[in-house]
């Protein structure tokens, strides 16, 4: 303390009397006793001897002193962002704002708070929710000393107060809110009753503290079950996948169908028009040929068949049997002469079982007029 | 001279030590009880400065600012006698400070225990009556109010103390209860996950089923408009055949049946064994035809 160092023997009774009074600031009428008896003392050592000068001198010379650091030691300053509590003598006197102030020492005490600058404090634990699961909640309260008077006086504790009544407000508004909610329907909802709710704690017990905000940092399912929560989630994408799978097959298959389905169409009208149309050249072509036919009947009929009786001849093979008079054996190699006119005819060189077999069937045929015309003959004969 | 000086010095002192110790000052937070050989005579202090006689009275002080009793968490049994873990805390003020300096023999400590003792009391009576579902989620704030009414009015008469707020910072399970909520937490999970999978299958099938359904419709009225189509063509192909054939139809079964041989012969492994008595072959023994 700077008062004290220049102190010579005359100093102890400040410091004697300071400490008596249980470490607390001495009071006004202790100092101004202190001060009567000092210049008590001066004049009365003064008055009774003149000798005594060069003694008197060092006294006022420690009062000018102890008086000039007196008002030195009773000046401060507070901040743009503090206030000052002043005690006068105990009782509450003022709130100082920003400056450079001067306060009686000894006499006013001053607590420097910052009020401006805005802390926080966060809680986390498990908690239980409305429908008794338990949720894992992180919590932060942003603050600042709104009245200082309040901060500084009414209360112990009062960060420890907010700590606490933060536990408190978190678990009951978290305590009413269903786990789904709490985790993500109404986190805002968590965050701004917990507010509202840890400001009218922190009134009630006269903390002088302002929430800010409070953030509801994060909140999720304990660690033990995380596993389970996280399996919903995949579940939820499977969900979608299913649903875009099947999606994906109704996209692939009846888009396909719907072309099939037009081709069938496209056909059905494509025949549809083959047929009219063929139809009708048919019809047209039978008609033209009509009318030359009924202009000469005879005529025509017999070119047309002996035309087509040629076209028939010439392309087909075809043995000519003179049945008559002749043996009733007939050796017919049909197969070399098959194999002969499909050589020619460029066709394959084997007939086919079918063409055998209906070989076969003529060959009876043929036996079966042979038989006939030979009855024929006879009776012409 | 040295001599008056000491004794200057000397009475300075002792007059400076008989003012301090017979001067006081009460604070803003502070709460002073006076006593004349341990009997109480002032507590009406008002912040400020005040006398008192030196040796003849002696001064205690209590903090007078809201205050708080945190007792450690208490086991309590709930109604479906099931354990947890209470922890709660209370705000306190000493108000009558002569009743609280005599209840406590002026330790705060003291205090302290028999509120936390009061408060746990109070909380494992209300708490017992209710399952954990009321405990948590019910009428909080009332529980908590009546509580905190009931122990104030106590707490002033035998304590000298307000009671501001008693509230419950947290509750515990016990591992074996916190288990079987996590048991019942994971089973509700996986009913949730299972539901929304099963619900993804029902969606994939649903559509794969009605794709399929849409592709065989989409097919079967093609085919039935195909038909329609060919029928249509056939029909209107007939109809003009009818027309034109009708015309004469002795002709036309003549004119179609040489169109039926000409396409029916048409290659040379179309074997023919023919009779030459035949109108074909009229000419090709005779010149006469005969």
């Amino acid at each position: 303390m700077p008062w004290n160092e220049p102190g010579g023997k005359d100093k102890d009774p400040w410091n004697s009397g300071n400490r008596s009074n249980n470490g607390g600031p001495p009071g006004l009428d202790e100092a101004l006793g202190k001060l009567l008896k000092k210049f008590n003392g001066l004049f009365g050592s003064g008055g009774s001897s003149s000798k005594n000068g060069p003694n008197k001198f060092p006294w006022v010379l420690v009062l000018v002193i102890s008086a000039a650091l007196y008002g030195w030691w009773g000046i401060y300053q507070v901040d743009a962002n503090e206030s000052a509590v002043v005690l006068r003598l105990g009782k509450y006197h003022d709130t100082a704002g920003a400056g450079l102030h001067w306060n009686p020492p000894l006499i006013d005490t001053v607590t420097k708070v910052n009020v401006t600058e805005v802390r926080t404090e966060s809680t986390t634990g498990q908690m239980l929710t409305e429908d008794a699961n338990i949720v894992e909640v992180v919590l932060t309260v942003q603050w600042h000393i709104d009245d200082a008077e309040s901060f500084v006086l009414r209360v112990r504790d009062p960060v420890r107060s907010l700590e606490e009544a933060t536990d408190s407000a978190l678990r009951h508004v978290v305590g009413s809110l269903t786990f789904n909610s709490v985790i993500s329907q109404n986190r805002t909802q968590v965050s701004a009753e917990t507010e509202a709710r840890l400001q009218e704690y922190l009134d009630l017990y006269q903390t002088g503290i302002r929430i800010d905000t409070v953030n509801l940092t994060d909140a999720k399912a304990p660690h033990a079950v995380q596993d389970a929560f996280d399996d919903v989630t995949k579940a939820r994408e499977d969900e979608v996948r299913a649903q875009n799978r099947g999606q994906a097959y109704a996209n692939d298959v009846i888009p396909k169908a719907r072309g099939r389905a037009q081709r069938i169409i496209e056909e059905a009208e494509a025949y549809k028009y083959r047929v009219v149309e063929s139809a009708r050249g048919e019809s047209v072509r039978f008609e033209r040929l009509l009318a030359e036919y009924a202009r000469a009947p005879e005529v025509t009929r017999e070119r047309m068949y002996l035309d087509a009786l040629q076209q028939v001849m010439s392309k087909s093979s075809k043995v000519l049997i003179d049945v008559e008079g002749g043996n009733n054996m007939i050796y017919l190699p049909l197969d070399k002469l098959g194999q002969q006119a499909g050589g020619m005819g460029g066709v394959g060189q084997k007939l086919s079982p079918q063409v055998e077999d209906e070989i076969s069937q003529l060959l009876d045929q043929l036996r079966k007029n042979q038989s006939n015309n030979n009855r024929r003959s006879g009776s012409v004969r | 001279m040295n001599n008056k000086t000491l004794f200057t010095v000397a009475l300075l002192l002792v007059a400076l030590l008989a003012i301090s110790s017979s001067v006081f000052v009460v604070k803003e937070t502070e709460k002073a009880v006076l006593l004349r050989f341990g009997e109480v005579v002032r507590t009406d202090y008002s912040p400020g400065l005040y006398f008192k006689v030196p040796l003849w009275h002696s001064l205690l002080k209590f903090d007078a600012r809201v205050q708080t009793v945190d007792s450690s968490p208490v086991r309590m049994l709930n109604s479906e006698n099931k354990f947890m873990m209470v922890d709660s805390y209370a705000k306190y003020r000493i108000t009558d400070v002569r009743r609280f300096y005599v209840a406590t023999r002026g330790d705060e400590r003291n205090a302290v225990r028999l509120l936390s003792e009061q408060i746990n009391d109070r909380l494992r009576n209300q708490f017992g009556v209710r399952d954990l579902h009321e405990v948590v989620s019910g009428e909080r704030d009332e529980l908590m109010e009546q509580i905190t009414h009931n122990l104030d009015q106590k707490a002033r008469t035998n304590l000298g103390v307000e009671i501001i707020d008693v509230r419950v910072k947290q509750i515990d399970l016990p591992p074996e209860v916190s288990e079987s909520v996590f048991e019942r937490m994971r089973a509700g999970r996986d009913r949730e996950a299972k539901d929304h999978r099963a619900k993804g299958e029902e969606a994939r099938e649903r559509l794969q089923a009605n794709a399929d359904r849409q592709q065989v419709e989409i097919e079967a009225e093609a085919y039935r408009e195909a038909q329609q189509l060919r029928g249509t063509g056939d029909a209107e192909a007939a109809a003009i055949y009818a027309a034109a054939y009708n015309k004469d139809p002795e002709f036309y079964s003549f004119y179609r049946s040489l169109t039926a041989y000409k396409e029916s012969f048409k290659n040379k492994s179309d074997m023919m064994l023919v009779d030459p008595e035949s109108e074909f072959f009229r000419y090709l023994k005779n010149p006469k035809g005969e």
